[in-house]
């Protein structure tokens, strides 16, 4: 592991474990209870550098949003390691096995990593404003007048500065993410996951949107995005990573995976975007 | 007409009992609504022991009368060396009883919170239980105003029912006054139009409030 990666994805397994529903009828008849076992992530390697924008691709139900959650230790994990800032999350290793840590500890750590998501999860009782002040206040226990100030910069930043005192019903979908956005920059993390940040959005939207994750990339933010906006990727990422059934299959630089895909999955991938002219079906 | 006069004549005889009434349905719904919120979180919190009492509990009370656990509270604690007087056995019966309905207005009002805002305050650093009681619980009692005033409401007339543990409320001094003076048809009206005159303005509050709460966001 480089001294220098913010993120350090290790050789990470992770199955998905639901039980299946079972009707009166099956256990009158005393039928086993089935266990569904879905395998979503077998061992994935990633590293991430500073000021790197690292655009993960892949179809549905290859792994990317779970990987990314992961990161946040939104979701629990098998085996392997994941490390941010050096520092591994959610888990302490004893023995060389992963034992879980405390909440409070995990809530520290994850103040470094922001996260975006696909349905904005805004506070739906709190104003643009009052959603990027509660974390202000109540994790980095800024005074009242303090947090309003950075708040409102970072609204700004975003172009929402007059709708500082907007609830969320009264947003739209685009002005609602880029509220999260402000919410999660605020915090000032070492590095920005974004978990399709543009899916939940009706297409004149979207790119209101990507044009703030933009600026915020070229600014010099960290940042991991899961996304299918191809054109996007392609103009922002310095490096795109491809996954497919649980596993990164290609990656490297956008004009190499572009104009060069190696992987049948990313050819797949880009001919159904129809953003590669050469690419084929096959 | 001499109906009319004879009934209102009762009123002032009855209006000192509203005070108790108050001072019941006020005590058990403080009583109510800080017990309930915590059978709620300790029927969703993680720890099964928790959640087995907070069932047993819940179902208990719902499945007898309220009038019995009033009766017990008052009638059989004492045999155990319990003694609890009059107005404060039935701030404890009814406050008992309805913390088991309003549990479960809290907990389906906890859930109804998307647990995307949960995921969120846990991204931004928040633990689990502050993001519960930062987030989620304000949330949640928005949406339970309306359910929490319409048990307030029920609780007033409830505490006719504290009559039988000797509180000197509206229905027992309507009963004492009967006892003395036989104007039954006089006494009772009068007692069941002073219900009304309490519970009619109270409905009408929530209904402003559940207004006023459902405006913001």
């Amino acid at each position: 592991m480089a001294d220098n990666t913010i993120i350090t994805v290790k050789d990470v397994h992770k199955t998905f474990v639901s039980e299946a529903k079972q009707s009166l009828w099956d256990r009158f008849r005393g039928k086993t209870h089935e266990v569904k076992r879905v395998e979503v992530l077998k061992g994935v390697n990633l590293e991430v550098a500073p000021s790197e924008t690292v655009v993960i691709l892949g179809s549905s139900g290859s792994g990317k949003s779970t990987l990314l959650r992961c990161i946040n230790k939104l979701e629990t994990i098998d085996a392997g390691r994941i490390y941010v800032h050096g520092h591994m999350i959610g888990y302490r290793e004893q023995n060389g096995e992963l034992v879980a840590e405390r909440a409070s500890v995990t809530a520290k750590k994850r103040t470094d990593v922001g996260m975006v998501f696909q349905h904005f999860n805004l506070f739906l009782n709190k104003t643009a404003l009052g959603n990027v002040m509660a974390p202000l206040r109540d994790i980095k226990n800024f005074s009242a007048a303090d947090a309003r100030i950075k708040a409102v910069h970072h609204l700004e930043m975003v172009g929402l500065g007059d709708k500082l005192d907007n609830y969320p019903s009264k947003l739209s979908g685009g002005q609602k993410q880029r509220v999260a956005i402000a919410r999660a920059l605020a915090m000032e993390p070492a590095v920005m996951l974004f978990d399709e940040p543009t899916s939940a959005l009706d297409p004149e939207l979207v790119g209101e949107v990507l044009a703030v994750i933009k600026r915020i990339a070229q600014e010099g933010t960290t940042m991991v995005i899961v996304t299918h906006e191809m054109q996007f990727a392609r103009e922002i990422a310095t490096r795109i990573v491809v996954m497919d059934q649980g596993l990164i299959v290609e990656e490297g630089p956008p004009e190499l995976i572009f104009t060069n895909p190696q992987h049948d999955k990313t050819r797949a991938l880009l001919s159904r975007s129809g953003t590669s002219p050469q690419a084929s079906e096959s | 007409m001499d109906f009319i006069t004879d009934t209102l004549a009762v009123f002032p005889s009855l209006i000192g009992a509203v005070p108790i009434v108050l001072q019941l349905a006020a005590g058990a719904m403080i009583l109510a609504l800080v017990l309930g919120l915590l059978v709620a979180l300790a029927r969703i919190s993680q720890f099964k022991v928790l959640r087995a009492i907070a069932v047993f509990f819940v179902e208990v009370i719902r499945g007898t009368p309220l009038l019995v656990q009033l009766v017990y509270i008052f009638f059989v604690l004492p045999s155990i060396g319990i003694a609890i007087d009059p107005i404060p056995a039935g701030i404890l019966g009814l406050g008992l009883n309805y913390a088991a309905y309003l549990s479960e207005v809290f907990r389906s009002a906890i859930l109804s919170v998307e647990s995307g805002q949960t995921e969120a305050a846990l991204s931004l650093g928040y633990t689990p239980t502050k993001a519960l009681w930062k987030v989620v619980i304000p949330q949640s009692f928005v949406v339970s105003l309306g359910p929490i005033g319409n048990y307030f409401i029920a609780m007033v007339k409830d505490t006719a029912l504290t009559s039988v543990i000797a509180v000197t409320e509206i229905l027992k001094t309507a009963n004492i006054l009967n006892s003395q003076t036989f104007q039954t048809t006089e006494i009772y009206t009068a007692a069941a139009i002073l219900y009304l005159m309490l519970s009619l303005p109270l409905s009408r509050i929530v209904v402003l409030l559940e207004r006023k709460a459902r405006s913001r966001g």
